[in-house]
This record gives C-alpha cells, sequence and structure tokens, in this order.
C-alpha cells in the first residue's frame, strides 16, 4: 500500500499535466501498435494481425499508417447451406495526418481493403475543437467510400458508393463524470447484397435482391464516472439505431475498470444488442417479390457479448527511447439467438456462440 | 426533428451564453486518468466494433471506420 501510495505521489505532477491538457487540443501521441486478434464461431474462423504506429512531424502534424489482414476459413450456415467452404484474406492498409491548429484538430485519411471478390477505398475528413475552457470537445467527420463487389466464380462485377456524416460532442459533467453524443449518418448506392447468397421461395433457393440505395441514422449516449479513490471507473452507453429498410436496433453497454496494483488495469464489459427485421427479409417467401433478402444480418434477432480484458503496463516514465510499454489480451464470448432465420438442416430456429481473442502490444516513444 | 434541433440551437445561443465553466482544469485530474478514456487501446476497439458490425444490420455513431467486408 505504502508504494501504491509512493508511486500516486510521484505519478501527481504527470496527472496533474494530463488534466491541464484536457483544456485544449492536443495531437494524438507517438505511438506504435501490433496485435493479433482471433474469431472462432459459427462456422467462421478469423484471426490476423495488426499493426499501426503514430509519429509527430513537428509540433503541429501527426502522421500515422496502418495495416491489418483478416484470414478466413469460412463455413457459416449461409455457406454449408448454399455453398462450399472456401478460405480467403482480406489485407488493410491506411494512413493519415492530423493538424493541430489552435483548440481545434483536424484530420485527413485514406485506407483500402483488398479481398479476392471486394475492394474498398475510403476517404475520411475528420475535424474537432474544445470550447467552454476545454469543457466541450465538438467533432464532425466525413468519410467516402468506393467499392467494387466481385463473384469469384463468374465475371460479375458492380459497385458501392458510401457517405458517412458524423457529429459528436464530448462533455465534462463533473470532476468525476464525463459524457458523450454521437449521431452518425450512413447513405449507400449500389450493390448491396452478397453476391453469393440465396433466399428462399416455398423453400427453393433464388439469388437475392436487395434494394439499390440504403440510409441509416445512429445516436448513441454514453457516461463514464470514475469512482472514489479513482482505482476504478464505470461506463454505460445506449445507441439507437434505425434505416429506409425498416431495421431499427437498440445496443446497450456497460463496463468497469479498475487498477489492481500499480501496473495492471482489468476492464469487464457487457453489451446487449436487439433489432427487428428489414422490410424485405424472410426466412421463406410466399411467392417472388421485388426485393426478397434471407442474410440472417437482417433477420429478427438478440445478442450477448461478454468481454473480459487485461493490461499489463510493463514499464512507465523513461525519459528518451521507449517511455511507456503496455501488453493486452482480451477475451470475449458472444451468442447471437434468431427469431426468425431457421437452420435449414434442422428445421429449428438458428443460434451460434463465438469466441474473440485479442493479444496486444502497444509502445510510447 | 428540425424544429427540436432549431429550439436546442437557439437554447444553446441564448441560454448558455452566462453560463461560466463549472469544472476548472486543475479540477480534471480522475478525468485524465487512463481509466477515463473513450478508447484506451484504439486498435483493440476498432477490431472489436468491426466484428459487431459485420453481423448486425445496425451500423455507425461507434469508432469503427474504413471499408471491407471480411463478413462471411
Amino acid at each position: 500500500m505504502a508504494a501504491t501510495d509512493l508511486m500516486r505521489r510521484m505519478a501527481a505532477p504527470l496527472l496533474m499535466a494530463a488534466a491541464a491538457s484536457l483544456s485544449a487540443a492536443t495531437l494524438p501521441e507517438d505511438r506504435a501498435e501490433a496485435m493479433y486478434h482471433s474469431y472462432n464461431g459459427g462456422g467462421v474462423e478469423v484471426d490476423g494481425p495488426a499493426l499501426e504506429a503514430r509519429q509527430k512531424i513537428g509540433s503541429q502534424v501527426s502522421a500515422s499508417a496502418n495495416y491489418y489482414v483478416d484470414s478466413i476459413s469460412a463455413a457459416s450456415i449461409d455457406v454449408v447451406t448454399s455453398a462450399s467452404p472456401y478460405t480467403e484474406q482480406r489485407t488493410e492498409y491506411g494512413m493519415g495526418f492530423d493538424w493541430l491548429y489552435g483548440n481545434a484538430l483536424m484530420n485527413v485519411g485514406y485506407s483500402n481493403s483488398d479481398e479476392s471478390d471486394y475492394t474498398s477505398d475510403t476517404y475520411t475528413l475528420g475535424l474537432s475543437q474544445t470550447v467552454f475552457a476545454g469543457m466541450t470537445t465538438l467533432s464532425m467527420g466525413y468519410s467516402h467510400g468506393d467499392d467494387v463487389v466481385e463473384r469469384v466464380d463468374t465475371d460479375f462485377e458492380d459497385s458501392v458508393d458510401r457517405d458517412q456524416f458524423r457529429l459528436g460532442m464530448s462533455q465534462v459533467v463533473t470532476p468525476t463524470i464525463i459524457a458523450s453524443v454521437d449521431y452518425e449518418a450512413i447513405t449507400e448506392n449500389g450493390f448491396l447484397n452478397n453476391p453469393y447468397r440465396s433466399a428462399r421461395i416455398l423453400g427453393a433457393q433464388v439469388p437475392e435482391q436487395y434494394p439499390r440505395t440504403r440510409t441509416s441514422q445512429a445516436v448513441s449516449v454514453g457516461a463514464m464516472k470514475s469512482l472514489g479513490d479513482r482505482k476504478s471507473a464505470v461506463s454505460a452507453s445506449y445507441r439507437f439505431f434505425d434505416d429506409t429498410w425498416d431495421i431499427t436496433a437498440h445496443t446497450l453497454e456497460a463496463g468497469y475498470s479498475r487498477y489492481v496494483g500499480s501496473r495492471w488495469i482489468v476492464d469487464l464489459k457487457y453489451r446487449y444488442y436487439t433489432q427487428n427485421a428489414a422490410s424485405f427479409y424472410s426466412d421463406n417467401f410466399d411467392r417472388a417479390y421485388r426485393y426478397m433478402a434471407r442474410d440472417k444480418e437482417l433477420s429478427t434477432f438478440d445478442s450477448h457479448a461478454a468481454t473480459a480484458r487485461l493490461t499489463w503496463n510493463v514499464f512507465d516514465g523513461r525519459n528518451s527511447g521507449i517511455t511507456k510499454g503496455n501488453v493486452g489480451l482480451s477475451w470475449e464470448y458472444l451468442y447471437f439467438t434468431y427469431d426468425d432465420f431457421t437452420d435449414i438442416r434442422s428445421g429449428d430456429l438458428y443460434d451460434f456462440d463465438s469466441q474473440v481473442l485479442q493479444l496486444y502490444f502497444s509502445a510510447w516513444y | 426533428m428540425i424544429r427540436i434541433a432549431a429550439l436546442l440551437g437557439l437554447l444553446t445561443l441564448t441560454g448558455c451564453s452566462n453560463v461560466q465553466p463549472w469544472v476548472m482544469p486543475y479540477e480534471r485530474e480522475a478525468l485524465a486518468d487512463p481509466l477515463m478514456s473513450y478508447s484506451r487501446d484504439p486498435m483493440m476497439d476498432k477490431h472489436r466494433q468491426h466484428v459487431f458490425d459485420v453481423r448486425a444490420g445496425a451500423r455507425g455513431a461507434g469508432t469503427s471506420q474504413g471499408g471491407g467486408c471480411g463478413c462471411n
């Protein structure tokens, strides 16, 4: 306990400096991150590495670059009931620049994602501004995406244009509470269904047919509170979503974070998600319609997710070279239950569970 | 919706003009602690959001950006 108090006294000036920085916009810290991620569930295995590095250029600009890989081995229920299991790889590259000007932080970014039958280019602009003596941070952003959709076994090719608009506000409420409100609208035009997936009419499989436009809106509110002696914090958030396909969704999330000793942090999270089906979704249509989908992501379902994350601060506070190093390990359990999507192999309503693992390294310099 | 937004905007311009900051920078020590960061490890959170986004109809107002599918 005495050692912990001593460390806290030594860290106090640093924390005060960080607190003062809350009153003004700052560039992101110079940092390198590496992660191995793994998803396993519902017949799908996805794993791969991710890398990201960020470096200041002078006092007003910060540059970043990232690399991410999904190695996919898919035998999901969609695949085993209408196609053959397959493997493929998705690779994503990205780069960005942040520019600090007074209390405003601007950023531009570009990313490219490529897999055998789907290519995406995304351009991002963002602006955040701290106001009201640093108590309020306002942010806005815009992204444009150009996607190309293909089928590997035919010469089919189509496109998707995507525009995303974001607005956000983060507010210091009390010396221990911070709250946020975020809004995002997304419009898409083009080929929005999966070219491999089938719908069913009276049990017979036919190609899916989706509208070529979709507009969605999401609003989220959240708050975090530091508890008592600043050794722990709680958080809660809620998101409302609806779109022009008549999907309405609700997401609730709660979290608890705590220092264990001076160098370990434990995070626990729970997430509940529920949505109703799209207007043109059916498990089994009674006749042909203009639009028909049997994508379980457009059906009525609930999901639960429980997460445990452990972060170890390996070292901290050196004056040169690498100043801080963290190692993180996260395990997440997800469970999905569908109300109107049938496993046609058994005739029962479908459900599945999955696990996500992340092993993470971060170095500040 | 537009009327509500206009009303909120008007209240912000008029009602808040006399409101002073009530939490001074030197009172924000607890808020500066890493525990109070919205995303302490952005790479892990971005991947987590991607896992959810590709398995649900809803998207947006989270930490995820960028394109691609990886969703089979």
